[in-house]
């Protein structure tokens, strides 16, 4: 009863925030947010629930973001149509990843992850038709509506939220469904899961297909928000550093756990990037590392998992103290 | 074969070498303790930029670098065990991969901070010049970091299979708990083995410094590197990591001249996701 009352609360301040805070900046803040939300929840699917640290998300970020850009550039597509042929290239990658290192020890899927997206940068980097060095631009004008190229960061605002609120609904979905009890099974004891009759490498790849077309949507989402995509915005391994550490801050394996780690780590950035400038992006990296490592070494469930087990200690819930005396 | 072809091979194999002797340090801790060191490419990058503060502060060379940067690394791999390692590889999959990830960033880019984005190299001649032998010219610094490399990895695989401290080091790996039953602190063991680790890539980074390019971002190439020639010689194995790091090494040259200086890369990490497909347990490794 009372954790649904906090949790419309805290919907309703995320609806009308903008209208809140009418200034570009924040407005334009709160979108960030949302998107890297997005990216950080589609990671927590792989990363959280199945336990298979990826550290290469940006690679099927940049499928999203590249695919809508390149279909703009050659054919005149309105980006955000190009999200199937995004989704569709980054679960073929992630299957091509996925089939020969899921049915190995862990680390080899991440080592995989990060030298498929370097790889992903390199080739990338070499191929006019994907504007090489120099990147691809989208539309200049708005032609029609669809093309999404707004000068607010409004409309952007509620475009991501309902694309954030969709894929928490599938990832809440999973949690309770046949997969989502397979994954929890795999993620505490591969061995036994796997004696039990669960297809461990099998689910594994799903939900790392599952997170590798989401993630693609946010990327597709960024190049139309920002009408521009280059090899280090689009698959850059920094990129691939913000999904995780967002997700792995606010909680790997909670649904609300990625967009608390947005909700602290966006404005963070925003505010050192406007403070220190250029001179400021190799200090934030500095940071982000130092709060990865310490994350690892004392809470690798999270602030989230810290925050809800401080309040459970303190205050135990009346709920659960009348269960406890029925019992 | 011609002259120019026969050049290209003796330099992918020397410098095959040095990939060999600073992955070989990669793949004793993988097969120790379970552990992959995500920052052990950043911790070349961190000897290269030793060897170039020891050539800018006082005007040496490796032989002077070599040492330094050792003793350096080796001190460095040895905290990173004790604060950080130890703690994360019982915990769950995240905390292992995240924790030595975090440290490659932290050193990535605290680098990146102090010495900016800018490309750094050492003199040319700080080692010799280039010989001439029947038409084949080969640099000096490149001779002398492919020979050092094979005889120093050559001896971290006679010293874990012929003397005591690496037997010691072996039965960690074999059972821990059979180990410390027969009186060897597990824990020892492997704070040397990240230590011996360490301090070769500082050896590594020193010696390959003198001919490759140094800057922040060089660590992740070379990491990739390292998990190339690991996988491919099978984890644990040193000979496996000589073999393979001289392969890679000739390969990538030998594309660099065939195809193009920018594909060098994108062959041998092409290479990587073949070997996980094809054969996941290396050139030597068992299944």
């Amino acid at each position: 009863m009372k954790r649904s009352v906090w949790l419309l609360l805290i919907v309703a301040l995320v609806v009308v925030y903008p209208l809140l805070f009418t200034t570009p900046f924040l407005q334009r803040l709160g979108a960030l947010v949302l998107l890297y939300a997005i990216a950080a929840s589609a990671w927590n699917i792989v990363g959280g629930y199945a336990g298979q640290v990826s550290v290469g998300h940006v690679v099927f970020f940049g499928c999203g973001a590249y695919a809508s850009m390149a279909f703009f550039t050659h054919f005149g597509w309105p980006p955000i149509a190009a999200v199937p042929v995004g989704m569709m290239a980054s679960m073929g990658i992630a299957a091509l990843i996925g089939v020969p290192t899921l049915r190995l020890s862990g680390h080899y899927f991440s080592m995989a992850t990060i030298a498929v997206a370097e790889l992903a940068r390199l080739i990338v980097t070499n191929v006019e038709a994907l504007g090489a060095a120099v990147g691809l631009s989208g539309p200049v004008m708005p032609r029609t509506v669809f093309d999404l190229s707004f000068t607010s960061a409004l409309p952007y605002y509620y475009l991501f939220l309902v694309v954030l609120l969709a894929v928490l609904g599938l990832t809440y979905w999973m949690e309770n469904s046949r997969i989502g009890f397979y994954l929890r099974a795999i993620k505490d004891n591969e061995r036994a899961a796997r004696s039990l009759g669960v297809q461990a490498g099998r689910y594994k790849l799903y939900a790392y297909m599952i997170s590798a077309g989401l993630t693609s949507i946010a990327g597709t989402l960024y190049a139309t928000m920002y009408g521009f995509v280059d090899p280090d915005s689009g698959l850059g391994i920094l990129t691939s550093v913000k999904i995780l550490i967002m997700a792995a801050l606010g909680g790997a394996g909670l649904l609300f756990g990625p967009l608390v780690g947005a909700a602290i780590l966006v404005p963070l950035e925003e505010i050192s990037n406007n403070l220190l400038g250029g001179k400021g992006a190799g200090l934030t990296f500095v940071v982000y590392g130092a709060i990865i490592m310490i994350i690892a070494r004392f809470y690798p469930s999270g602030l989230l998992k810290l925050a809800l087990d401080r309040l459970a200690s303190t205050k135990p819930a009346l709920s659960d103290q009348k269960v406890r005396d029925v019992a | 074969m011609s002259m120019s072809l026969l050049q290209v091979l003796i330099g992918g194999l020397l410098l095959g070498a040095v990939y060999a002797l600073f992955s070989s340090g990669l793949t004793l801790i993988w097969g120790m303790m379970n552990v992959v060191n995500f920052a052990h490419g950043d911790f070349v990058m961190i000897a290269m930029y030793v060897a170039f503060m020891v050539w800018k502060v006082f005007g040496g060379g490796p032989f002077l670098a070599m040492p330094i940067a050792a003793m350096l690394l080796a001190t460095l791999g040895i905290i990173a065990y004790f604060s950080l390692v130890r703690h994360v590889m019982k915990g769950p999959m995240l905390a292992q991969i995240l924790g030595t990830f975090g440290l490659a960033l932290l050193l990535r880019y605290g680098m990146f901070w102090t010495f900016g984005a800018n490309f750094q190299s050492l003199p040319e001649n700080l080692v010799g010049g280039t010989y001439d032998l029947w038409g084949i010219r080969i640099q000096a610094s490149r001779l002398l970091a492919g020979t050092l490399a094979i005889v120093l990895t050559i001896t971290l695989h006679l010293m874990l299979t012929r003397t005591s401290l690496g037997s010691k080091m072996l039965a960690v790996a074999e059972d821990s708990t059979a180990a410390q039953l027969m009186g060897i602190r597990p824990d020892r063991m492997q704070a040397i083995a990240w230590g011996l680790a360490a301090g070769l890539t500082g050896i590594a980074g020193a010696l390959i410094a003198t001919f490759f390019y140094i800057s922040p971002t060089v660590g992740e190439t070379l990491a990739i590197i390292a998990f190339v020639t690991v996988s491919l010689g099978g984890f644990g194995s040193i000979t496996g990591a000589l073999v393979a790091g001289l392969l890679i090494g000739v390969i990538e040259s030998l594309s660099g001249y065939l195809i193009g200086a920018v594909y060098k890369d994108i062959v041998v990490y092409t290479i990587f996701i073949a070997v996980l497909w094809f054969r996941p347990q290396g050139l030597m490794g068992k299944n």
